[in-house]
């Protein structure tokens, strides 16, 4: 009795607030740091610290120079503000995208093994992407065309499944797969009919993806859809948490699934389909970070999507450093995430056959 | 409270499960339905909390309504506490998160049916009967009027029937809730019942005292079941009995 008291009152403890929500903020913007420090042209972490004060500073309209003293190379500056910090905030954005769009697909079907990529999202937005660029070129049209695809993949995956939260948890991930292969095959259509002079070497290089291309307007356009698609995911935490329940228990819990799990998918392909408009399939991601994260803070979404949140940006900015450090020429962060990814979601497949999972 | 008109349902075009089904519940009565598996008892249970729509008649419920399923399908790996506070979602609309006060609600309907320890365990790691206490929390949370259970005592070991019919007869005696529950058991029917509903060919609807005799038991479940009063401190006590002729089949054994 006195063992089980002990460890009630451990739990019940509510973890103190700011405590949490400051490891929370800590935790993307120390990897950021990290990241803009790293690199073929190291720039120490104080320098990166000094420039970052230095331009906020000068943004908000005060002078800098009573705050923070230049000891850094103008060469540092260019590096750190105008090579690396749209890469690595964009990276970020994708990642936490990514991390929350995957739990919040995980916990409306009910099922770890869904991810961005796993349900056929991904793959939808690849297609969307493709055509868009083969009828209309870059810009708004490929954001468009990927936020359509991802839209149309999902939808053609719920009918495929026909999810009534029955059905057995592999299913719906083999709908996916069936969706994706299809998308897959669409795109590799698309490539073969393009002009090989005008639109194939940006199909290909855009399907590649990665954050090479990083540029400030398609970091505002991933940062603006981010921000709306996850608000509205991180604000609906509560009704992700009724809604992983099934339809039935919602309805008879008074909450209407239809319309909120509608408004979700919209969110998640939101989010999706802008990462991979700006930065090609980026996998993994949104399956395993919030499969790991439940098992540190629980499968309560409303603690869940948070740290997934940021979870997600932390480890795709890291991600992405690794590849573009690791070697001489740049690895695509597809494959670094893949690499780390696939274990895991193999370790994840056994636990759940096991009956395991959580 | 409830009113049933004519309500029927098939699964399978045209093979009714049940049909032309009329009855009627009082506020503050308890009904207990009974009938063999398959006749549509949970089926009808999801249409009084509006989760299923019937192929024919009119089913109209006054107030809130709670529903204390089976069971839950799938692996739910929530606290305790965040599961009965799932019961106050439908106060909180689409944007919103429970509060304080939702919290207090939930901790007392913990305590109103005695699991108030159990608030941080995780729902997948419970037994089946506190996670059977836990769901009839989560459905008092939803501050309902009705509440409908499903077979709440079937999955459940004697002291823990016991456990819940107490629950259910304090909440319709002292709480004037309004009850229907769905059960294999004759006795509990006899023990927490104002009224009962046999669901097997024509539906007999009536007082579970005088409606629960040997000849509707026996034409219900197809065995036959003696009524028997026993005396337990001082107390006489309704019960049944089903009579499962089991040695009679065996060679050279003297039929009972």
């Amino acid at each position: 009795m006195s063992t089980l008291d002990a460890t009630m009152l451990q739990q019940r403890r509510p973890i103190a607030a700011p405590l949490a929500i400051g490891a929370l903020v800590l935790l993307p913007v120390a990897t950021a740091m990290l990241c803009l420090s790293a690199g073929r042209y190291q720039v120490p972490a104080g320098h990166v610290f000094g420039i970052l004060l230095h331009d906020v500073l000068r943004l908000l309209g005060l002078d800098p120079t009573a705050v923070v003293t230049a000891t850094w190379t103008p060469t540092e500056r260019i590096v750190v503000t105008t090579v690396r910090l749209p890469r690595v905030l964009m990276a970020g954005f994708a990642g936490a995208g990514l991390a929350l769009s995957g739990a919040v697909l995980q916990g409306m079907f009910r099922n770890p093994l869904v991810g961005p990529q796993t349900i056929g999202a991904a793959s939808g937005a690849s297609l969307g992407g493709v055509v868009a660029i083969l009828l209309f070129g870059f810009g708004l049209p490929v954001h468009l065309g990927a936020f359509g695809g991802a839209a149309l993949a999902l939808a053609a995956v719920l009918i495929v499944h026909r999810g009534d939260g029955v059905s057995p948890v592999l299913t719906l991930v083999l709908a996916g797969v069936v969706v994706g292969a299809f998308c897959s095959a669409l795109v590799g259509f698309v490539t073969f009919i393009a002009d090989p002079e005008v639109r194939l070497p940006g199909i290909v290089f855009w399907l590649l993806g990665s954050f090479a291309a990083a540029s400030w307007p398609n970091l505002a356009l991933l940062t603006a859809c981010t921000l709306v698609g996850g608000g509205v995911m991180l604000a609906m935490r509560w009704r992700v948490n009724v809604l992983s329940l099934g339809d039935e228990e919602a309805r008879s819990l008074g909450v209407a699934p239809g319309r909120d799990r509608v408004i979700l998918l919209a969110a998640t392909c939101l989010a999706i389909s802008a990462q991979v408009a700006v930065s090609g399939t980026i996998g993994w991601v949104g399956l395993v970070i919030p499969n790991l994260v439940r098992m540190v803070v629980g499968a309560d979404h409303r603690r869940l999507l948070p740290v997934s949140a940021v979870a997600g940006a932390a480890f795709l900015m890291a991600a992405d450093t690794l590849a573009r450090d690791l070697s001489a020429a740049e690895i695509p962060v597809g494959i670094v995430t893949a690499i780390v990814g696939t274990p895991v979601f193999a370790w994840l497949l056994r636990r759940h056959a096991r009956g395991q999972a959580a | 409270m409830i009113r049933v008109e004519q309500a029927g349902h098939w699964f399978r075009p045209e093979q009714w499960l049940f049909r032309d089904l009329s009855f009627a519940v009082a506020e503050g009565e308890a009904t207990a339905i009974l009938g063999p598996n398959g006749c549509g008892k949970t089926t009808l249970l999801r249409a009084l909390s509006s989760t299923l729509a019937l192929k024919q008649g009119r089913i109209s419920v006054d107030g809130i309504v709670g529903v204390v399923p089976q069971a839950l399908r799938g692996d739910v790996g929530y606290r305790v506490i965040d599961m009965v506070l799932l019961g106050r979602s439908r106060y909180l609309g689409r944007f919103g998160a429970p509060g304080r006060r939702d919290l207090a609600r939930a901790e007392a309907c913990l305590e109103a049916v005695g699991i108030a320890d159990l608030a941080e365990r995780r729902y997948d790691r419970l037994s089946g009967g506190q996670r059977q206490l836990v769901l009839f929390a989560r459905a008092l949370a939803c501050d309902c009027r009705v509440l409908l259970l499903d077979e709440p005592a079937s999955a459940l070991d004697l002291a823990n029937q016991g456990v819940v019919l107490r629950l259910i007869r304090r909440l319709v005696r002292d709480d004037g809730m309004t009850v229907v529950f769905t059960t294999h058991h004759p006795d509990h029917a006899l023990a927490v019942a104002d009224k009962v509903l046999m669901m097997a060919g024509e539906p007999v609807f009536g007082p579970a005292a005088t409606t629960l005799d040997e000849a509707n038991l026996a034409r219900l479940y197809g065995v036959p079941v003696r009524r028997v009063t026993i005396e337990a401190d001082g107390e006489r006590i309704e019960a049944t009995v089903p009579v499962h002729r089991l040695v009679a089949d065996a060679p050279g054994a003297t039929p009972l």
